[in-house]
């Protein structure tokens, strides 16, 4: 019913404020332990680690903090290789991991019917492995006599990636290669998680409105599911690209030495050439550069506007 | 706006199964170009099913839809010339107003695309939001839009799919103006499914009541209303007092009935039954009480419940033989009888209308909540 009953002589205002001022509290209280959490072991090592980069000395004689920017710099002009690298090989497994991603999302989400629940589970179940022995696990999967370098010896496609520069030799382990299929691997379910949950939540009343507005499957696709996924696109891409950037186990066990990432030089210099000064510079360039490369494509991709 | 393909749409033994379950049965019906037609019944009668099946988003079992001489049963649903006004209206939520109601154009390519675009939204009196998204508009507006999606693209077929469902009921009265309105101003096919009747009476020149799958019967409000030909359509497109009776005489054109020991009289050709055995039906509003007519059928009974609704008084008056009519007086002013009273009923012959004795007097009685399945052992 759309009219509203009013009780005469009532009056209504009274217990409002009461009742508000309570609540208001609230919120507050639910807060306190994520922000204590976030204080404590976020925003605090961060003011940490930002001092440790300005700092000069050595481990034996102690640090002091002299705002030594140079630091950056001359980290930066060393590894600008390895931080390119890093975001080439994130980016190229985020857009596999949503090439492969979507459609099993999309299968997942519409096609599945009563196994999707089952589908979803083994989205997650490599989860339930460390991701050290999963990643351990490729180095047999690519390794020189298996069935994978088979099948690509067979078919000529090393060819093709050796002609790319992907692979050396006629082999796939400790390659580029192996290292984009590592990161997509290891983050496709931060893919499809996102990808799914967006996917199904449009309404299939949309899809069939499309097809009644004489959109033919795929433009229906493109002008109805596409721009209403935006959100799980968005998300899925950002959980993909932002960890498989500062990755430093791919690189390690199914890389070489010039595949470097910019994950791996960090943790050298923090744990073995314990140099820690251009270990905190390089954190920060990484943290800030993904920060900058994401403000910006969550600008582009618009996703504000969609509800 | 471009030229539409004529023709009426015919449907020919459609039929539509759900693995056990048949949702439409055979249906043969044609409906006129330019017409408001209006598929009306409970839910699960197959009318939706029917729809979906015309919109091609269902796939019949058997039979055939055809828009003029133009076989469209197989025809993939973009290249039908059928556009739906969907229950929930389906707007695209990520496009404006002025974007949704340009979709179909610009699918097929359509020149002017803004200015068909803002005349249909003028039609509408929505121009001035054509740039809101769905989600900032209210109920009756989205309604709207949908509907302005819709017929922007002069479909040879409208298809509206219980359009004001979603809608509280005032703003529902005035959509069905509305809806009316633009209809005949456009002069679109419009089929219209609902549950509701009196939607169905107010909008529709032509209602064709469906039940299981069937129709049970066609024609225009008042025909139904006047004269229905089955028990179900008695008690569903309102109310119907059915009282057993016996034919005791054919004579000319007049038919002579004995009903629980009364005798009464109607038109012979208000009797669809060829069997002896009847339901002898009146609607509650032609039962006058008090004064009955000369040659009118009379009986007497008393008072067991009095409702007054404001508008009229609505009385259940017992009969000698037990059974409750139920009588529906305006209030003109007479004095209001109070339960116990006894009172002479009395309705015109041509009033009275004679069923099959084999259907459920019950069939088609719309219970307190329709829609919502009563619950097994629940107080209602």
């Amino acid at each position: 019913m759309s009219t509203v009953a009013h009780i005469p002589g009532g009056d209504t205002r009274a217990p409002v404020p009461v009742v508000s001022r309570r609540a208001s509290k609230v919120p507050y209280l639910l807060l306190f332990p994520g922000i204590a959490w976030l204080l404590v072991f976020f925003a605090l090592p961060m003011v940490f680690l930002f001092s440790q980069s300005l700092q000069t000395g050595s481990l034996e004689e102690g640090y002091k903090l002299t705002w030594h920017f140079a630091t950056y710099k001359d980290a930066i002009s060393q590894y600008h290789v390895q931080f390119i690298r890093s975001f080439v090989y994130a980016g190229t497994a985020t857009l596999l991991a949503l090439l492969i991603g979507y459609p099993l999302a999309y299968a997942i989400a519409f096609k599945a019917g009563r196994w999707k629940n089952i589908l979803l589970v083994l989205v997650i179940a490599p989860f339930f492995t460390s991701f050290l022995i999963r990643t351990l696990a490729w180095q047999t999967i690519l390794s020189s006599n298996g069935p994978v370098v088979g099948f690509f010896r067979a078919t000529h496609l090393i060819d093709l990636l050796q002609a790319l520069h992907l692979v050396v030799g006629d082999d796939l382990l400790s390659t580029p290669f192996a290292v984009v299929m590592g990161l997509t691997y290891n983050f496709l379910p931060f893919m499809v998680l996102p990808l799914f949950a967006s996917l199904e939540r449009i309404d299939i009343r949309l899809l069939e409105a499309g097809g009644d507005l004489y959109a033919r499957p795929f433009t229906a696709f493109r002008k109805v599911t596409w721009p209403l996924s935006m959100p799980g696109v968005v998300a899925g891409t950002l959980l993909t690209f932002i960890p498989a950037a500062g990755d430093y186990i791919n690189s390690k066990l199914l890389g070489n030495t010039s595949t470097t990432m910019i994950g791996q030089v960090i943790d050298g210099q923090f744990l073995r050439v314990l140099d820690y000064p251009t270990a905190a510079a390089l954190s920060f360039t990484l943290m800030l550069t993904i920060l900058v490369l994401v403000a910006i494509y969550v600008h582009r991709a618009g996703t504000e506007e969609l509800v | 706006m471009a030229e539409t393909e004529g023709g009426d749409l015919h449907l020919r033994s459609l039929t539509k199964q759900f693995a056990a379950f048949t949702a439409v049965d055979d249906l043969d019906l044609t409906i006129p170009q330019g017409s408001f037609f209006a598929l009306l019944g409970p839910s699960g009668c197959g009318k939706t099913t029917t729809l979906r099946m015309v919109a091609g988003l269902e796939v019949p079992t058997a039979g055939q839809i055809l828009i003029g001489d133009n076989d469209i049963t197989e025809t993939k649903p973009y290249r039908r010339p059928v556009n739906t006004v969907f229950q929930n209206y389906a707007l695209f939520p990520h496009l404006d107003i002025f974007e949704n109601v340009a979709f179909g154009l610009r699918r097929r390519g359509a020149k002017d695309v803004k200015a068909k675009v803002d005349e249909v939204l003028e039609l509408i009196e929505l121009g001035h939001l054509a740039r809101r998204k769905p989600t900032q508009l209210s109920g009756g507006q989205q309604q709207r839009v949908a509907l302005a999606r819709a017929i922007v693209n002069r479909p040879s077929v409208l298809l509206l799919d219980e359009p004001l469902g979603a809608l509280d009921l005032k703003l529902r009265r005035q959509m069905q103006i509305e809806l009316k309105r633009i209809q005949t101003e456009v002069g679109l096919t419009f089929v219209h499914v609902t549950h509701d009747q009196e939607e169905a009476m107010t909008m529709a020149d032509t209602i064709a009541v469906m039940n299981n799958g069937r129709i049970e019967q066609l024609g225009d409000p008042a025909t139904l209303y006047e004269n229905p030909v089955t028990t179900f359509v008695a008690n569903f497109l309102g109310q119907s007092n059915l009282v057993r009776a016996r034919v005791t005489s054919r004579g000319g054109s007049e038919l002579v009935v004995d009903a629980q020991g009364t005798t009464f009289t109607m038109p012979g050709g208000r009797c669809v039954s060829d069997s002896d055995d009847i339901w002898l039906g009146v609607r509650p509003e032609k039962i006058q009480v008090d004064t009955p007519g000369a040659g009118a059928n009379t009986i007497k009974g008393t008072i067991t419940d009095t409702s007054y609704i404001g508008v009229s008084t609505q009385y259940l008056v017992r009969m000698p033989w037990g059974q409750e009519l139920t009588v529906i007086r305006q209030n003109d002013g007479a004095p209001i009888h109070r339960p116990g009273d006894s009172v002479d009923l009395g309705w015109e012959p041509e009033h009275t209308f004679g069923l099959d004795a084999s259907q459920d007097a019950n069939a088609g009685v719309e219970r307190e909540e329709d829609d919502e399945p009563v619950p097994a052992g629940a107080v209602s």
